[in-house]
């Protein structure tokens, strides 16, 4: 008797894995979903935290930089400038006592990982701008990081919108220095890239600059599902 | 003829074991980097996003060219009729998998598990490279459909730390089976005792 007779098994179980990799793309969105609710909450309770490796739910720590940037919310300062009618720098006191909003959506990446439901509190970005008074000619505002490398760009019309948020508090908590904290930009409309973490400044401008990720290719525009090539429903 | 059992036998020839050796090499710098993309703390120690996803792209795509390169012509041959062991399923590798019955079953080169393990790793090199060009050149494909390579690389990705790391806890167990992934040749005794099919195959 041979050894090479016998049932190609290992044909079937390439084949079956195969095929189930291609059912996940197609249907991954929902079974990623479907395991949010019924493990997420699973995970949550687990002590271990080894749990926690499991891809459910999980944000992707992006840092361009070769360390995580870090600075204390007691040493913090927003600046903004640029044309504007006069220069304002604020404190993480003065953004927390601004009204506060409060908005809860899905995160999601321009790659494809999304994180469903994110609770995010913050103040509107439209009135950080009007605390130092827009000029009549800037159409643009444009967001660096005190990372040293991370910088993003919005038209002043959507720079405007209520879904703008400057950021200070994720899922009930003040902002994580993996998270971009103490203070960040959450644009929630558009994909992750364009919520520059660890916000240092707001520049008014003429014109939209290109910043880090589209400078690598990304739209400057990155609505979820219409753009990046794409005219998909949002999430 | 009884064969003396103190000889050595051809396990892998050259051609096998520099596959595999740049198939591990590979493996190993995509888990790593890999981790460095998926798990935060790792993230956050590293940083550098783009040169370690462009290493991880790029020794992804190069994933299938060892195998692609050696599996043709005369060089190939072995490589060949290997694959095709491991394909094929006897009554006493399903058996083997049965407790209590490992000592009455008769294996070939390839054990059950490796087997096993075989067809997952081919499956998962297809499977991870094709989520992961969904994820890299996103614009040519619907977001949902990015969603799912995603959640699909990620759960492929553990598998793939388990298969990996089962490998090496097997490996550093039987010290004669790694030495000949190493030099190529293993001692007639342990093929009677591991993989008396083949045994029977080269000394009958």
């Amino acid at each position: 008797m041979t050894e090479r007779a016998g049932a190609p098994v290992g044909r079937r179980v390439f084949l079956g894995l195969v095929g189930l990799g291609a059912a996940g793309v197609l249907f991954g969105a929902h079974a990623q979903d479907w395991l949010e609710r019924v493990v997420g909450p699973l995970i949550a309770k687990d002590g271990t935290g080894l749990a926690s490796l499991l891809p459910v739910g999980r944000f992707r720590i992006y840092t361009v930089t070769g360390d995580l940037p870090s600075r204390s919310r007691s040493r913090y300062a927003l600046h903004v400038k640029g044309l504007v009618d006069r220069e304002v720098t604020l404190t993480y006191d003065d953004l927390v006592a601004m009204p506060p909003t409060k908005l809860t959506r899905d995160f999601q990446c321009v790659t494809g990982w999304r994180v469903p439901a994110v609770d995010w509190k913050g103040v509107r970005l439209s009135d950080v701008l009007d605390r130092a008074g827009v000029s009549t000619d800037a159409r643009a505002v444009r967001f660096t990081s005190f990372d040293g490398a991370y910088s993003e760009s919005l038209t002043l019309d959507q720079a405007r919108r209520d879904d703008v948020l400057v950021a200070y508090e994720l899922e009930g908590s003040p902002l994580s220095d993996e998270h971009g904290g103490p203070v960040r930009l959450y644009v929630a409309p558009m994909y992750g890239y364009k919520s520059l973490k660890w916000l240092d400044s707001i520049v008014l401008t003429k014109d939209v600059r290109e910043g880090y990720w589209e400078v690598r290719g990304y739209d400057v525009d990155g609505w979820v599902g219409r753009s990046n090539g794409r005219d998909d429903d949002a999430t | 003829m009884q064969p003396d059992p103190a000889r050595t036998l051809l396990r892998f020839d050259r051609v096998e074991r520099t596959v595999h050796w740049v198939n591990a090499a590979l493996f190993g710098i995509l888990m790593l980097t890999g981790a460095a993309l998926y798990a935060g703390p790792i993230s956050t120690l590293v940083g550098h996003r783009e040169v370690v996803r462009n290493i991880h792209v790029y020794c992804g795509l190069a994933l299938p060219l060892p195998l692609l390169f050696a599996i043709v012509g005369r060089r190939g041959s072995r490589l060949r009729t290997d694959l095709g062991r491991l394909n094929r399923w006897s009554r006493d590798d399903a058996r083997w998998f049965r407790r209590g019955r490992r000592s009455s079953v008769r294996l070939g080169k390839f054990n059950p598990g490796q087997k096993l393990n075989a067809a997952f790793i081919a499956a998962a090199a297809v499977v991870m490279l094709a989520t992961g060009s969904i994820m890299h050149w996103f614009d040519m494909f619907p977001l949902d459909w990015r969603t799912g390579a995603t959640f699909v690389h990620d759960w492929f990705a553990l598998g793939i730390w388990v298969s990996v790391l089962g490998h090496i806890f097997f490996a550093l167990r039987d010290s004669e089976s790694l030495d000949s992934m190493l030099g190529g040749g293993i001692a007639a005794s342990w093929a009677r005792r591991k993989a008396p099919l083949w045994y029977d195959e080269l000394t009958r």
